[in-house]
């Protein structure tokens, strides 16, 4: 196997990976603050779906992500009103959320744009563009770093960056500011953050739209950048596999990086038979392949690498003077 | 004393979360151009009109039955099942194993071994998320979720590969012998000349789902494992200091509702498809979910909501041929559903609970 396949796969890597990394980070922020949000997988769709919807109607990329953003931060407040506001079942609002994005998507998708409930390809402005890094193509001759330089770290598209940039804006956030600290401690003892004056129900809601923006990003970085146009059901699971990441990473920003890299690895192996057959010199079957993200999550799950302590009052809503 | 007289609890709160649901999934179908009014005529007509429609509406409703148990049992030791999906497609596959590869004499022999294998397919799903849950603290919600994607590579490997027909294209097992036919209503109720529920899929199944909601009405509230169940659902630490073992609770309750939710398969698979196709639960398993909710985890309850989702699904399918309103909405119903009744049932609940205390006093005075 030479430097390019390698090269290539953790290309795919890299990209496979940002739409977990954002939707993990999401998860971190609302789980750090003690609300569980199995609606992350739901929130990534009904972004990925207006933001294409709307991409494709103003042309605009840019555009789309805010459009996404707004429909992720709509169920966001769903999301927030049931388990902050009304101390509803965190988990059932989360599986309600899903299924309201999977099917109001293709419902409205099939009413603006009669294909079937997916909208038309994207193509120009409408989608994210890959962005050559100054000097790719000066030193791509240079052994090693030249091909690293420019076909692994040059030539992805914005929110690619973007996503990188919020693993240390995060780590920096959680541990390094008071906001941080505070969301940390509401999620671990909302009612020591109560008796400080600080509102419990407010810092839950600030983590549970911080959440919605970055699911937001992840929607349309699906349908706007990884793919061109949005199709049904077109998260396939990423939210629930963030979900296992963040546990994985025990709900810590470089980690949750880390982590997410091995899941975007998989899924990169299994869009390469041809690889895994070279390097293992024998023919994997396509559906293991396929699934092997998901048993993968299973296993993480299982407890195999450790123990992993949830934040304590995760799922439990907040009442005074209990 | 409860704020509320039970009737309130039992009957008005999933009633407002119902209306509430149906209001805004009318404001939907408003919103992408079609009349919510029609839509409803369409519906009724479609799924009630006729004996055809209620033939498909109580085939519908089996399904639901069988997943609503499912999803009721798991939810009364506190326990989220969203793998209903999955088991119901290993349900699938164990109804096709038994039909395809033993020769039964008689359809009731049949059906007999169907359930059973249905179920213990379903249940072997669901023993490892209940394992690793009662085990390991893996989240059952994540890991039944990921069950589903397994089960459904896993079919998808069978039905191209070992259970293909020699010279078949088509990604299904071949037809199951006709000993194994169930009786369908059109069988089993037309006289002579007039032929009732002609060419609708329901069938005995449905009478073994009605069976299922005594037996598991009897189980929850009239066994010692049922009360267990429930102490257990109620609080952990109480059901432990009790001496009830929480890993044998967990297990326990999760092979009976994936065994549940497996059994669905005697209705799609043995009963209607004859035969094992590709995608045969057809989100029934899903559905499953907002059915527990809205019965309110009882038998009498999950039945009534199961002939309710019948008729939306029925319904929908209707909608889907003559409007331009997809198959979709009904996830969307569904999904309302799931949160009104689900997550947002304080919201309906504290007000009742302030009306009928002031109420009250007012008699007091």
């Amino acid at each position: 196997m030479d430097l390019l396949t390698i090269l290539q796969v953790l290309d795919s890597t890299m990209r496979l990976a940002v739409p977990l990394l954002l939707a993990c980070l999401a998860g971190l922020y609302s789980e750090r603050a003690g609300i569980f949000d199995i609606g992350l997988e739901g929130k990534m769709l009904a972004a990925a779906f207006l933001s294409a919807a709307v991409a494709y109607t103003s042309g605009s990329a840019w555009v789309g992500l805010g459009a996404g953003i707004v429909a992720s931060l709509a169920l966001s407040a769903v999301h927030g009103l049931a388990s902050i506001t009304f101390r509803g079942n965190q988990l059932i609002s989360g599986v309600a959320i899903n299924f309201l994005a999977a099917g109001l998507t293709v419902v409205v998708a099939q009413s603006w744009f009669g294909q079937g409930g997916r909208t038309p390809q994207l193509a120009g402005a409408a989608r994210f563009e890959p962005i050559t890094l100054p000097f790719a193509e000066a030193i791509r001759d240079v052994a090693f770093i030249g091909p690293v330089y420019y076909e692994l770290i040059s030539g992805h598209t914005a929110l690619v960056y973007i996503a990188l940039l919020f693993v240390p804006l995060t780590w920096w956030v959680m541990y390094r500011t008071r906001f941080g600290l505070r969301l940390r401690a509401v999620g671990e003892n909302p009612a020591a953050v109560d008796t400080a004056g600080i509102s419990v129900v407010g810092l839950r809601y600030v983590a549970v739209l911080i959440c919605g923006v970055l699911c937001g990003i992840a929607g349309a970085y699906l349908a706007t950048a990884l793919q061109a146009s949005f199709v049904k059901d077109m998260s396939a699971g990423r939210g629930f596999i963030a979900l296992a990441a963040l546990i994985f990473a025990k709900w810590r920003p470089w980690y949750v990086l880390y982590a997410c890299l091995l899941f975007g690895f998989l899924q990169a192996m299994a869009l390469r038979p041809d690889v895994i057959e070279s390097v293992l010199s024998f023919k994997v079957n396509a559906q293991l392949l396929d699934v092997l993200p998901y048993i993968l999550t299973v296993i993480i799950l299982a407890g195999f690498v450790g123990k992993a302590i949830p934040p304590r009052a995760g799922g439990e809503p907040y009442v005074k003077e209990r | 004393m409860d704020a509320m007289p039970k009737w309130a609890d039992v009957v008005l709160i999933p009633l407002i979360s119902l209306i509430l649901a149906a209001i805004l999934s009318a404001l939907v179908i408003l919103a992408i151009g079609e009349s919510p009014v029609e839509a409803l005529n369409l519906m009724i007509e479609g799924a009630l009109g006729s004996t055809y429609g209620w033939g498909y509406t109580l085939y519908y409703a089996t399904n639901f039955i069988f997943t609503g148990l499912a999803v009721s049992v798991a939810f009364h030791a506190r326990m989220f099942n969203i793998g209903g999906e999955g088991q119901a497609m290993l349900g699938g596959l164990g109804v096709a194993l038994i039909c395809l590869y033993i020769p039964w004499p008689h359809w009731s022999l049949a059906l007999f071994g169907a359930a059973i294998a249905a179920a213990l397919f379903g249940a072997a799903w669901a023993a490892i998320p209940a394992f690793l849950q009662a085990k390991r603290g893996s989240h059952i919600v994540i890991t039944t979720i990921m069950f589903n994607f397994i089960a459904a590579a896993l079919l998808n490997y069978l039905l191209i590969g070992a259970l293909k027909p020699t010279g078949s294209m088509e990604p299904a097992t071949g037809k199951f012998p006709e000993a194994t036919h169930l009786p369908s209503f059109q069988d089993m109720f037309s006289f002579g000349e007039t032929a009732l529920f002609r060419g609708a899929p329901a069938n005995v199944s449905f009478f073994v789902a009605i069976i299922a909601c005594f037996a598991v009405w009897a189980l929850i509230w009239k066994t010692k494992l049922g009360y267990e169940i429930r102490s257990f659902g109620h609080s952990e630490t109480a059901a432990k200091y009790a001496g009830i073992s929480p890993t044998k609770i967990i297990m326990v309750s999760m092979l009976i509702s994936g065994g549940l939710a497996g059994m669905m398969a005697i209705n799609n698979v043995q009963g209607e498809a004859e035969r094992l196709v590709l995608n045969a639960v057809e989100g029934a398993g899903f559905i499953g979910i907002a059915v527990a909710l809205m019965g309110r985890s009882h038998p009498f309850g999950v039945f009534l909501a199961a002939i309710l989702f019948g008729f939306l699904y029925q319904g929908g399918a209707e909608l889907a041929l003559w409007t331009k309103i997809p198959r979709e909405m009904i996830v969307v119903i569904q999904a309302l559903v799931i949160l009104f009744t689900g997550a947002l049932d304080d919201m309906v609940r504290a007000p009742l609970e302030r009306m009928f205390l002031a109420m009250r006093r007012k008699g007091d005075a």
